[in-house]
């Protein structure tokens, strides 16, 4: 099974590098929103560009959840698995081929994002690099595998839209990577804690603003990593080759397994954690930091 | 004796309220090439899918290399080569790197190089899949087909909607491989497909085995007759056609009449009397050999091509 994941993997990369579509979506609109961001929301500002770093980090690293889930989708309604499922491969090769080559294919835009800050934008600090690493990878997997997981429930293109939609929607706006959480209403702020896209963000800007440890995101890496596992399992059990083969209505409830850390996580956060906290005595300074000097008084 | 390489036995299967299949029963024995012939929505795709392992049967049993393509799927599939009546492949896949990835999946893969020769694709090595023609795609698929040395070979209508240039030169590769001894089942629809390329033929209509045979045998159920298609300006008389000098048969199909004849000649001097008698005007007539159509016309009294 190594093998033929590999050599599945090297296709997709293939097939991603050939893809103007890909070479949009994964280089250059995450490279617009970054310059976007720090332009006009940061106002050029270094000591707060961090912070926004972190924030587009996360959105690239969550682009995969779109591309992959309409990936299989579509493979399956042209008749293309269809042809793999002739050959001796099973569904996890194929699942896990998707999640290894969208690894491989997320990192040169984040070594980007990350050089244009520093040397472009003039970002102070490369933060901690191996948080952000850990983070970005188990981030692009378990987002991978959250788009997969969505693909194995749906039963066509327009459907795995629609649910792409809206669970995208939640990620992109209230994960804390376009409206800052601290702007959020309180009752949304408690909301958010059940979304595994809130992780990855606060995870990542807090590597970035304030060096966060791994200690810091050991929670994050924990909840990410059961949720791949969990997110992985059930797009295998699931998995079809066939586009005449329909999931029924029950079997699509298995899609809420992937999301049990985050339910946990958010639980234990709404009772006992300080995630909130943190979050909003982050907003404050950063706020500070962008907040225009004052003219001297005469 | 050796085993048949593929067993099929009473083989049922239903799509919801669609009976596709009620009890289809065959073999096919080492180192010959099958075919199933039959209309659309005969049950062909359907068998072979099954045996392919791509559907699962509701009711019969299947043996492919003495395996089950279900409970022995991933075994199966590396000594069974497969084309699908319809094969899809991601549109910026190149030639060679289509089949070298296929390749990789199998223990003892063919040279692809060997084999784009073969199936006269070098010059598209480096093509994308969406810039082949019709032809060239099939012959893509054929080749995936027999990428890991296959012993048993499957394709589902090889020449549906190809040119007869390009089927021609499909029949020639199917020539060659069955030359080399390799077992093939093959769906078709096309009569002279498969009168020309299978050892067996087994006619199938309704999800089930009508006739069985080698495409001789078959014929011999006709022996001896001609089929003549006639078209008049209007009926003729009842049964007047069917008393008509040699003729063995008669029916109507649509607005042409097929008369089945022992004495031809004699039946087409005696039709243009009764014509001329009756003042019917002939608008059109045919003469056939003994053909697997007449054999499908008198199991089911209607035409493999509608």
């Amino acid at each position: 099974m190594v093998n033929h994941t590999w050599t599945l993997s090297m296709m997709r990369i293939k097939l991603a590098l050939r893809s103007r579509t890909f070479l949009f979506f994964s280089m250059a609109m995450p490279m617009g929103f970054l310059f976007g961001y720090v332009i006009f929301f940061g106002r050029g500002n270094p000591l707060v560009v961090p912070y926004l770093l972190g924030a587009i980090l996360a959105l690239s690293v969550m682009g995969a959840f779109w591309g992959l889930s309409m990936q299989l989708v579509m493979f399956r309604e042209q008749g293309i698995l269809r042809r793999f499922h002739l050959a001796p491969i099973g569904p996890g090769a194929m699942l896990a081929s998707s999640i290894i080559s969208n690894y491989f294919l997320v990192f040169p835009t984040v070594i980007l994002e990350f050089l244009i800050c520093r040397f472009i934008f003039h970002m102070p600090t490369w933060g901690n690099l191996v948080a952000v690493f850990l983070l970005v990878s188990i981030g692009a997997a378990t987002f991978s595998a959250m788009g997969l997981v969505v693909a194995s429930v749906t039963n066509d293109m327009q459907e795995t839209t629609v649910i792409n939609n809206i669970i995208w929607s939640l990620f992109l706006f209230l994960s804390g990577v376009t409206i800052p959480v601290g702007l959020m209403p309180g009752w949304v702020q408690k909301l958010i804690l059940f979304l595994p896209a809130t992780y990855l963000a606060t995870g990542l800007e807090g590597a970035m603003l304030h060096a966060a440890s791994f200690r810091d995101i050991l929670a994050d890496m924990i909840a990410l990593t059961v949720s791949l596992i969990l997110a992985f399992e059930v797009a295998r059990r699931i998995f079809r080759w066939e586009p005449e083969e329909k999931i029924r209505g029950k079997a699509k409830l298995w899609a809420v397994a992937a999301l049990i850390p985050f339910l946990l996580l958010g639980s234990w956060e709404l009772t006992r954690g300080h995630l909130l906290q943190e979050i909003n005595h982050q907003y404050q300074m950063i706020s500070q930091r962008a907040a225009p000097p004052r003219p001297p008084s005469r | 004796m050796s085993e048949p390489v593929v067993k099929v036995e009473g083989l049922y299967k239903n799509y919801g309220a669609v009976e596709a299949l009620r009890g289809v029963s065959f073999e096919v024995e080492e180192g010959e090439l099958f075919g199933l012939l039959g209309p659309n929505g005969a049950g062909k795709t359907s068998t072979i899918e099954i045996l392919e392992g791509l559907r699962h049967q509701d009711r019969g049993t299947v043996r492919v290399c003495g395996l089950d393509p279900q409970k022995n799927a991933l075994e199966m599939k590396h000594v069974v080569g497969s084309a699908l009546q319809s094969t899809s492949l991601p549109d910026k896949m190149r030639v060679e790197e289509t089949l070298e990835m296929f390749a990789h999946f199998y223990r003892n893969p063919r040279d692809t190089k060997e084999l784009l020769k073969r199936f006269q694709l070098e010059e598209k090595r480096n093509a994308f899949y969406h810039q082949l023609s019709g032809g060239q795609k099939q012959r893509l698929a054929l080749a995936l087909a027999l990428v890991n040395n296959p012993k048993m070979i499957f394709l589902d209508e090889p020449t549906a909607g190809l040119d007869p240039q390009v089927r021609r030169e499909i029949y020639s590769t199917l020539e060659e491989l069955k030359q080399e001894k390799k077992t093939i089942l093959l769906t078709t629809h096309y009569i002279e497909e498969a009168e020309r390329l299978c050892d067996r033929v087994a006619i199938i209509d309704y999800g089930r085995v009508m006739a069985l045979g080698t495409p001789r045998e078959l014929k011999q159920r006709s022996a001896g007759t001609t089929r003549i298609e006639v078209r008049l300006s209007r009926a003729p008389a009842d049964g007047a056609l069917g008393k008509l000098d040699g003729v063995a048969d008669c029916r109507r199909l649509d607005e042409t009449y097929l008369l089945h004849s022992s004495k031809p000649t004699q039946t087409i001097v005696a039709l243009v009397k009764h014509l001329e008698t009756e003042g019917v005007e002939l608008q059109g007539l045919e003469m056939f050999s003994p053909s697997l159509e007449d054999v499908f016309l008198e199991l089911t009294g209607r035409r493999l091509r509608e």
